[in-house]
């Protein structure tokens, strides 16, 4: 069985050394096909009809993919179409030296048993191992003893053939040479492409090819060459290179800010302007920037641009938009301005987004254009364009030569048709980094066994509460209920308050599985008509969910208070409580207001309510924001789930009852937490936005001669108020929207890595959140720390590490950012549905921004803020006189009024 | 199972818990407390002595090496070299699967001057072995047993051995050690009571390394010894066994030993199944150390049956030519 065979190999750096290694070869390794009589294989993986429906091979047939075949066509062989494929130990060993990852996929597939896949194990084969020849280099030897294994399989297969059914095998290769020897020993190759070209099975495979022989090529160099990473390096340590991350702007392709982390604040922006200068990086790229001399500086223009040439004819007119670019920069306030001399690293990823069919129709070369306007265009090659147009398709870039307009890239896969709604919600989700998967089985195992109910332990530990009539105030439809509050006056007169918060933290513990992967995700994500949760069902609309008339585990937080809401004592505990109702806004409302009305629930609610009108002028008083976003509703239809109807989201006195006392227990837990832990709390800031952000604001208000003090956010949050203008009621609400975009990210942080804990918005000095733990995984750190500090739970390392801690905040702050921006985006699109069946509407707009050649308009009703173009392709510019001061234009000509068209709806 | 002890201070070196007598448990002059979670990562080199009674592993004893003991460092485990030494068919690097040994190849009496001599060869790892005697005391008097023979073992390895020439001079650490280990190992199967007084020679050379350089020497000892007629309790037969992926590799080639695996060497006496030397250079969690035992047991059993026919073979052909 075993023969001893020894050769010799190779050298190693340096010195020569001779190498001997045992090889044995065997008898015993198994062909792996059903129809083999001969071998003694236990359970074979190859089937007895295995067949592909192709053009090429009507006949049953194996497949033998050669290396390249494998690294370049991993795609093709994850289909599920493609089974009973021989992988030889050769292939394998070969494809792990090259490229990990595609090993891993590979070894993925191999490992899944509805692929058939078998692995044969050539090279310690007896009949199937060759000697490397003299003179023949390693890979001619691994292709011919990939040749060998081919024919020793067919000759194996066809004499052991029982029920002569001429099952075959086949070899895919891409090289001529192997293809030509591979023939000249009667052997059956394909060059992979065509036949996969002819599988009938599905039409799906064989779009993924993507062609590595023929490269895209023109002999024009568009791009300046990048320099290597070494002098990139120097640059940076010597001063004249600038290292930062790569932003490019939404308005205008030609245009990018290069953010540079500088020491603590001193952070600097410096502009790029212009192909040259962008030099071939995409967005959030790590690049390195040479600054210009101080005479080619130049302000961001303007000008909002989109990238609309083709392929073909783009010179031209490119030049002429650049043009445009300049001139409006000349004289004005100029910018730090930069150009891009290296790339130091790539961060792409799969793009969604669809594909520009190229015009001719049998072109195989197209454009793709991404769903995020930053991203550049991306050229692909398919066969497939007629199919995939109208489709939701994502996209990898391989690679941007310098001579290349756009970067090449590969088809990955289609995520469905365009406009489906499934098919735009998996869009938005994947850009914008949401892990939307179903929970794993890992995660589900740490859930508790149902039927649950609290254990008389857990009653030991926890303060019995029930008796309280503890309410929930929420938005319609809510089913992960996370806060409820109660109010009852105490023997001496004062009022008790409680704020009772799910207590997920008893369910989510520490480092298992569970944790770990609502640490990941973060923050809970609501879209219309969908929720991605951070936990798992059972805990966010049940377990935790502080439904009424059921018994649940709740973290309170208590205080004392006088009529005058002055706080006299704060007291957090565990608890058990039983929510005795769970209102909605309205329906609180409508008890407050209706004083026939006079139970338990309703005294509370009334008690909640005066003492929460007292807080907000308190908090109004020392200087907190009111600010405005608009939010809109949509009403979704049952049965289709189209949206039916929107509205502006409404707001009541219910609303800021509830986030009167929401606000109080996070800053009474922000201060406990810090107090106990000075290093490691979990806290939240929002900080003072720079005076440069309120330009916008300040020229906006300008423009009405209304004048804004930004000097404080009291002095602020005082003149919004005054700034009103007859006949012009909105006008207000319009300030506030400019003046939210003026503010700052509020931001998670860890006490021991930040001095500043001010938080701007709230005119609080700590904040934190506490109060929503089944949406956000901020609070369950609270909670813990929380729990510690009343003794209450056990701590655990990564909770005191403040290193630890501050990389989980920049993960959450990270989430939390996305799931804002995919809210919208998913708010967006149902807009859009909803006025693809509506056709055309007037509507009144107000004008937000004026740029040169368009405004951006935002039309209230809709909450829909969109571009106007003045100059479309099939009509001219109206005579336009464009002010930068203002900014503003003055239209001669009366009769073009934009706002009362529809907007073109950009995404 | 009969426990030696030392008296130390009794307190685990990692969690400093005092410990009874009883249950501790000792490496290198370290004690470590069973329950401590530190000791669950064993690391230690070992040398289990042989036990008359049935019994699986003695005592713990301490190394005995010339000069103060040597806190040795510390070897990351785990796959230095990228090979994969088992692939997911079940063949490794050379193409066996993991209980199979490599080839075993052997000849006794290859010299005529000394008393017994054999030549073994385990896959590419080569080693000659002589041995003279018993004869009597050489050297200083004072180390003679009136009870017993004394082993005197000396290991070296020919220049020409790895890959690399390389002078190796006689005493240095490795083979001092690797002497030692030979040494206790033939001090427990050799019938040393047999001849008082005297004293045996086992010379082993390594003429090509190829790993398992310490197993090979006690097989090639073991039939040098045989060849010498000198009387043993049993065959003793050695074998290393590594644990990659959940699994126990047998007989590991000089690729797998270098590729990072946690080894374990063990010389058995097969027929009894008793254990007469044990070394453990590596980590490895202590869940796994019974199943790479009883790998190695089975190891050193398919080696002994291979030793058996030599010595059969050996014995007729050395009739034939006596003309018996």
């Amino acid at each position: 069985m075993l023969k001893s065979k020894t050769f010799v190999k190779k050298t190693r750096s340096g010195g020569v050394m001779k190498i001997v290694r045992e090889h044995y070869l065997r008898d015993d390794i198994w062909c792996g096909s059903e129809v083999c009589a001969e071998c003694k294989q236990e359970s074979a993986v190859l089937q007895r009809d295995a067949c592909i429906e192709s053009n090429l091979c009507t006949y049953p047939h194996y497949l033998i993919p050669d290396t390249n075949v494998v690294l370049h066509q991993i795609d093709v062989l994850e289909d599920p179409v493609i089974r009973n494929v021989i992988i030889l130990q050769t292939v394998l060993q070969e494809v792990r030296h090259r490229s990990a990852p595609v090993y891993k996929r590979l070894k993925d597939i191999i490992h899944e048993k509805e692929k058939h896949f078998y692995t044969f194990t050539n090279e310690h084969h007896r009949d199937t191992f060759i000697e490397r020849e003299p003179g023949e280099s390693a890979n001619d030897r691994n292709d011919r003893a990939i040749r060998v294994a081919t024919k020793w399989y067919s000759q194996h297969l066809k004499t052991s053939e029982s029920d002569a059914e001429g099952l075959k095998v086949v070899l895919l290769t891409n090289d001529q040479g192997n293809t030509q020897k591979a023939e000249e020993s009667s052997l059956l190759v394909y060059k992979c492409m065509w036949s996969m070209f002819s599988i009938r099975g599905s039409t799906d495979p064989f779009k993924k090819l993507c062609v590595s022989t023929n490269e895209i090529t023109s002999s024009k160099v568009l791009f300046p060459e990048h320099l290597p990473l070494s002098r990139i390096q120097a640059g940076i340590k010597s001063g004249s290179f600038l290292q930062g991350s790569f932003r490019a702007s939404r308005d205008n392709y030609l245009e990018a800010t290069v953010f540079v982390q500088g020491e603590g604040e001193d952070s600097t922006e410096v502009l790029i302007q212009g192909l040259q200068n962008l030099n071939r990086a995409v967005h959030q790229d790590v690049v390195a920037v040479q600054l210009l001399p101080r005479n080619q500086w130049v302000a961001p223009s303007a000008v909002v641009l989109q990238d609309e040439g083709t392929a073909k004819d783009d010179d031209a007119e490119e030049e002429e938009e650049e043009k445009a670019l300049r001139i409006s920069a000349a004289e004005a306030a100029s910018k730090p301005t930069g150009k891009i001399v290296g790339i130091i690293k790539r961060s792409w990823r799969p793009y969604c987004g669809m594909l520009n069919a190229s015009q001719i129709k049998e072109s195989t070369r197209h454009l793709f254009t991404p769903a995020d306007r930053r991203i550049p265009r991306i050229r692909i090659e398919t066969r497939q364009s007629s199919t995939l147009a109208g489709q939701r398709i994502m996209v990898a870039i391989d690679g941007w030569p310098k001579h290349s307009r756009y970067p090449n890239g590969h088809f990955v896969r289609s995520l469905g048709s365009a406009g489906e709604k499934d098919t735009e919600q998996e869009v938005l989700l994947l850009e914008h980094d949401v892990p939307h998967q179903d929970f794993s089985q890992a995660v589900l195992s740490f859930l508790p066994k149902m039927p649950w109910a609290i254990t008389p332990e857990d009653m030991v530990k926890r303060e019995d509460l029930r008796h309280l009539t503890v309410c929930s105030v929420d938005p319609p439809g809510c089913t992960d209920i996370d806060d409820a509050l109660h109010c009852r006056e105490l023997d001496n007169g004062n009022l008790e308050v409680g704020v009772h918060i799910a207590d997920v933290s008893h369910f989510i513990r520490p480092g298992n599985a569970m944790d770990k992967e609502a640490a990941n995700r973060g923050t809970t994500v609501y879209l219309c008509g969908k929720r991605i949760d951070m936990v798992p069902e059972l805990l966010s609309s049940n377990l935790c969910s502080l439904r009424s008339n059921v018994e649940r585990m709740a973290f309170s937080c208590i205080w004392e208070m006088n009529d005058k809401a002055e706080i006299l004592k704060t007291r957090f505990t565990k608890s058990v409580i039983n929510s005795k109702a769970s209102l909605t806004y309205a329906e609180a409302q409508m008890r407050i207001d209706d004083t026939t009305m006079n139970d338990d629930i309703t005294q509370s609610l009334r008690g909640l309510n005066k003492l929460a009108k007292i807080l907000k002028r308190q908090r109004i008083e020392k200087g907190a924001l009111t600010l405005s976003s608009l939010e809109v509703r949509f009403h979704i239809d049952s049965e289709t789930h189209d949206p039916i109807d929107l509205q502006t989201k409404e707001l009541m006195e219910t609303n800021s009852m509830v986030e009167e006392f929401m606000l109080l227990a996070n800053i009474s837990v922000a201060q406990k937490i810090y107090d106990e832990f000075p290093d490691c709390a979990m806290l939240r800031k929002h900080p003072a936005p720079p005076p440069s952000n309120y330009d916008i604001l300040l020229k906006a208000a300008k423009s009405k001669n209304v004048e804004i003090h930004t000097d404080s956010a009291k002095a602020l949050a005082d003149s919004l108020d005054g700034a009103k203008v007859d006949g012009f009621p909105y006008f207000n609400t319009l300030l506030r929207i400019l003046a939210t975009r003026c503010m700052m990210q509020a931001v998670y942080f860890c006490s021991g890595m930040d001095s500043d804990f001010h938080h701007y918005g709230l005119a609080s000095p700590i904040y934190t959140h506490f109060t929503s733990p089944i949406r956000r995984y901020a609070d369950i750190i609270v909670h813990r720390l929380l729990a510690v500090a009343i003794a209450a739970d056990s701590t655990y390392p990564d909770l005191m590490d403040k290193h630890k801690q501050s990389a989980l905040a920049n993960n959450l702050n990270y989430r939390h950012k996305m799931s804002q921006y995919a809210q919208r985006a998913s708010v967006a699109f149902h807009t859009q549905l909803f006025f693809k069946s509506r056709g055309i509407l007037n509507e009144a707009g107000y004008v937000l921004f004026v740029r040169k050649n368009a405004i951006i308009v935002l039309i209230p009703k809709f909450g829909l803020e969109g571009t106007v173009f003045f100059d479309t392709k099939d009509k001219a510019a109206p005579n336009l006189v464009f002010d930068e001061e203002i900014p503003g234009v003055s239209v001669p000509a009366p009769d073009v009024e934009p706002q009362a068209k529809k907007p073109k709806l950009d995404r | 199972m009969r426990k030696k002890t030392y008296q130390l201070p009794l307190c685990c070196c990692r969690c400093n818990v005092g410990i009874p007598i009883a249950d501790c448990i000792q490496i290198r002059l370290v004690i470590y407390n069973p329950k401590c979670i530190y000791y669950k990562y064993f690391w230690a080199v070992c040398l289990a002595i042989v036990l008359p009674e049935k019994g699986r592993m003695g005592n713990v004893v301490r190394r005995r090496t010339r000069g103060a003991l040597r806190c040795s460092s510390f070897e990351v485990c785990g796959n230095m070299a990228g090979l994969e030494l088992l692939s997911d068919q079940g063949y490794r690097l050379d193409g066996r699967k993991a209980t199979e040994l490599r080839k075993v190849q052997a000849r006794m009496g290859v010299f005529a001057q000394a008393d017994g001599s054999a030549y073994l060869e385990q896959g590419n790892t080569k080693a000659l072995a002589v041995v003279y005697g018993p004869h009597e005391m050489r050297g200083s008097r004072s180390r003679t047993r009136h009870d017993r023979a004394v082993i005197n073992c000396q290991y070296s390895m020919a220049t020409f051995s790895t890959a690399e020439r390389k002078r190796r001079p006689h005493g240095d650490r490795k083979s001092t050690e690797m002497s030692l280990h030979l040494k206790q190992t033939f001090e427990a199967a050799v019938m040393t009571q047999l001849y008082p007084r005297s004293q045996i020679d086992i010379y082993v050379k390594i003429l090509q390394s190829d790993g398992g350089n310490y197993s090979v020497c006690v097989n090639a000892a073991t039939l040098a010894v045989i060849d010498a007629g000198i009387p043993m309790r049993d065959y003793v037969c050695a074998c290393t066994v590594g644990f990659v992926d959940e699994t126990p590799l047998a007989d590991l080639c000089y690729a797998e030993e270098s590729g990072g695996v946690s080894s374990l060497a063990l010389a058995l006496l097969p027929r009894g199944g008793q254990i007469a030397l044990l070394q453990m250079d590596a980590r490895l969690h202590q869940d796994h150390l019974e199943a790479l035992i009883e790998a190695a047991m089975t190891a050193c059993k398919g080696v002994s049956k291979v030793l058996d026919e030599v010595v059969r073979q050996h014995l007729e052909e050395v009739s034939v030519l006596s003309g018996e």
